[in-house]
């Protein structure tokens, strides 16, 4: 069985795990995290912010991709696991601990459990029906997140959420922040890397490919989608937990349909299925909500509507793994 | 109870009209219009703009009718490029359309939610069967029952509508027999975005006219056509109904879980029937 995993190529498998280990990128790899590693040391910590709050949306970014590029289902409904785990992890700042790693499990438990509750209604369905049923999902937890006030706040959102502590020292220098969540960022990134570039990944390629010419060959495609959709809330989560520690506030926007459609913006804009897109894509977000939108008086989204318009029309190698037309498995429901 | 079972019906109808442009744009041209709630938003806003009188109510329902048709069109000519794209491309690029319009609504209306009083004379309440009930929710089901009785006569009992239904089953082969695609697809745009303005409007005095709206009520449209089944009229007015009832008796009963009890309807139908309950052949999940 492995060895049949391993021999599977997708037809067309993106090139960045073999571009990878061809030294250019690797060299531009290593030269872009000391540069992202020493960006504290010269930049002001207004732009150590931005800079900290892109290294969040990129890892959120990152977990949509492994959904949206690699394994072919779109979701508009990714935000209600990234705000599931933000709300997770603040709440277990505020009530238990902020001590490091808490807040991250917590924040990677629930978008995960949260993520197995809903998920094994989505992956039956594909297509246009997975868009449906995620934006659906998405906005039934973001209504849960406004009525639930005991746990969330309601429309307030959860504030007071304490900062981040390492042994018991609490991350309130903006430096300090910052490396902390580039740290788990990276982590959070080379983890979906290796699942991208592991046979589970090529199988879930072939999954975005042909799912019934998998189903054929003898994979279980159905438990394949389930398990990425765990592990991609999961990962969801951890940069949830990230937002928590740098907003230290989180509030129903940050699991709405907006938030989900910026993220989806952000993959297509980097080109789906290449996860390092995926970064740049959120950075390119990230940039322009933080700068036009407050000279536009707060209509950011106006922008990142006609951004969405223009990437449609001329960038449409952007998503290029999703323009393979996938076949049906016949007529018969 | 008997007004909750009223109000059900009312929303009920309204969805119905949201929704049935919807499936059948998606039915027939496989395109998922996410800028429908945009739509319906805009009528909203037109309603409260115009509210007061008699005259303004039926101004902003001409208005929007007319803005609609034109809207739905300009969509279909959007979407054409995409046509052999992915469902994610095209659902991105109405996401997008959507987007603007719903900041251009908040610039020009501003981001303070808007009531829309009822026309003169609707504004009160009767009395139905010793319940006290808005006069206008129950002209609303009149007025939602004998749209989705037209609807219905025209997409089952007429040419044209023979022609819609022979498109959702086989584009291909419409295509084939020499009836243009484009066009039948710019006039199903048209008056399903038609219907989405018209809805607005009329649901103004129900939900007032808000930022936000949008997604919320293009979420229940979404629900209701996944329930129904994809391109069936007949199925969008059933699963309307359905929403309607499951939604209020939801708010009722649970008001804090009422956004669950939605989502465990639509699980239930997708477990037991995933096509939806009237979902056929030509309708199925691609």
């Amino acid at each position: 069985m492995t060895a049949v995993e391993t021999r599977t190529p997708a037809p067309d498998a993106p090139a960045e795990p073999s571009g990878l280990r061809r030294g250019l990128p690797r060299i531009i790899a290593v030269v872009v995290l000391v540069v992202l590693a020493a960006a504290p040391l010269f930049l002001a910590p207004f732009a150590t912010t931005t800079l900290t709050r892109i290294v969040v949306f990129a890892l959120f970014a990152v977990s949509l991709d492994l959904l949206v590029g690699v394994t072919g289902l779109p979701s508009l409904g990714h935000a209600a696991y990234f705000g599931a785990g933000a709300y997770a992890a603040g709440w277990v700042s505020i009530n238990v601990t902020a001590e490091a790693p808490v807040p991250l499990l917590v924040g990677a438990a629930t978008g995960a459990v949260a993520a197995a509750l809903t998920g094994w209604i989505t992956v039956r369905t594909g297509g246009v029906f997975f868009l449906m049923l995620t934006l659906a999902i998405g906005e039934t937890v973001q209504q849960l997140a406004n009525t639930w006030e005991d746990a969330t706040g309601g429309a307030n959102g959860l504030t007071g959420v304490p900062s981040v502590r390492i042994g018991g020292e609490p991350l309130v220098n903006a430096g300090l922040l910052y490396w902390y969540v580039l740290a788990v960022g990276v982590l959070g990134f080379v983890l979906v890397w290796l699942v991208a570039r592991s046979p589970w990944g090529a199988a879930l390629r072939g999954i975005r490919d042909n799912e019934p010419r998998m189903r054929a060959v003898g994979y279980p495609t159905a438990v394949y989608k389930y398990a990425v959709f765990v592990l991609a809330g999961s990962v969801a989560g951890v940069a949830g937990s990230l937002l928590a520690a740098q907003q230290r506030l989180v509030t129903p926007a940050d699991l709405s349909f907006l938030t989900s459609s910026f993220a989806l913006l952000a993959v297509v804009i980097g080109g789906a299925g290449s996860l390092w897109g995926a970064c740049l894509g959120a950075a390119v977000v990230v940039l322009v909500r933080e700068t036009l939108g407050a000279s536009l008086d707060g209509h950011g989204p106006l922008v990142l509507g006609l951004v969405f318009v223009l990437v449609v029309y001329l960038l449409p190698r952007g998503a290029a793994g999703l323009r393979r037309p996938r076949r049906e498995p016949g007529r018969s429901p | 109870m008997l007004v909750s079972v009223l109000n059900g019906f009312a929303i009920g109808f309204l969805l119905f009209i949201l929704a049935v442009g919807l499936s059948l744009v998606f039915g027939m041209m496989d395109v998922l219009n996410l800028a429908h709630g945009a739509l319906f938003l805009g009528g909203a806003y037109l309603g409260a703009a115009f509210a007061g009188s008699w005259g303004g109510f039926l101004a902003a329902l001409a208005v929007a009718a007319v803005a609609g048709l034109a809207l739905g069109g300009l969509l279909s000519l959007m979407t054409e490029p995409l046509r052999n794209r992915s469902h994610l491309d095209q659902a991105l690029l109405t996401l997008g359309v959507a987007f603007v319009a719903a900041e251009g609504l908040i610039i020009v209306f501003g981001d303070d939610p808007l009531s829309v009083p009822a026309p003169p004379g609707l504004d009160g309440s009767v009395t139905v069967l010793g319940a006290t009930y808005p006069t206008y929710r129950l002209v609303l089901i009149g007025v939602g029952a004998v749209l989705a009785l037209v609807v219905h006569v025209v997409v089952e009992r007429t040419r044209i509508g023979a022609l819609v239904r022979a498109t959702v089953a086989d584009r291909e082969m419409v295509a084939a027999l020499g009836v243009d695609n484009r066009l039948v697809k710019v006039v199903v745009f048209g008056v399903g975005s038609l219907l989405a303005t018209t809805a607005g409007v009329l649901g103004g005095p129900i939900y007032g006219a808000r930022p936000g709206l949008d997604a919320t009520v293009l979420i229940l449209a979404l629900v209701v056509v996944v329930i129904g089944g994809l391109g069936s009229v007949r199925g969008a007015l059933l699963g309307a109904l359905i929403i309607g009832q499951v939604d209020t008796l939801g708010r009722l009963l649970l008001p804090e879980l009422a956004s669950f009890v939605l989502f465990a309807a639509l699980a239930l139908v997708l477990v037991l029937r995933p096509q939806g309950i009237l979902g056929g052949v030509g309708a199925r999940a691609r």
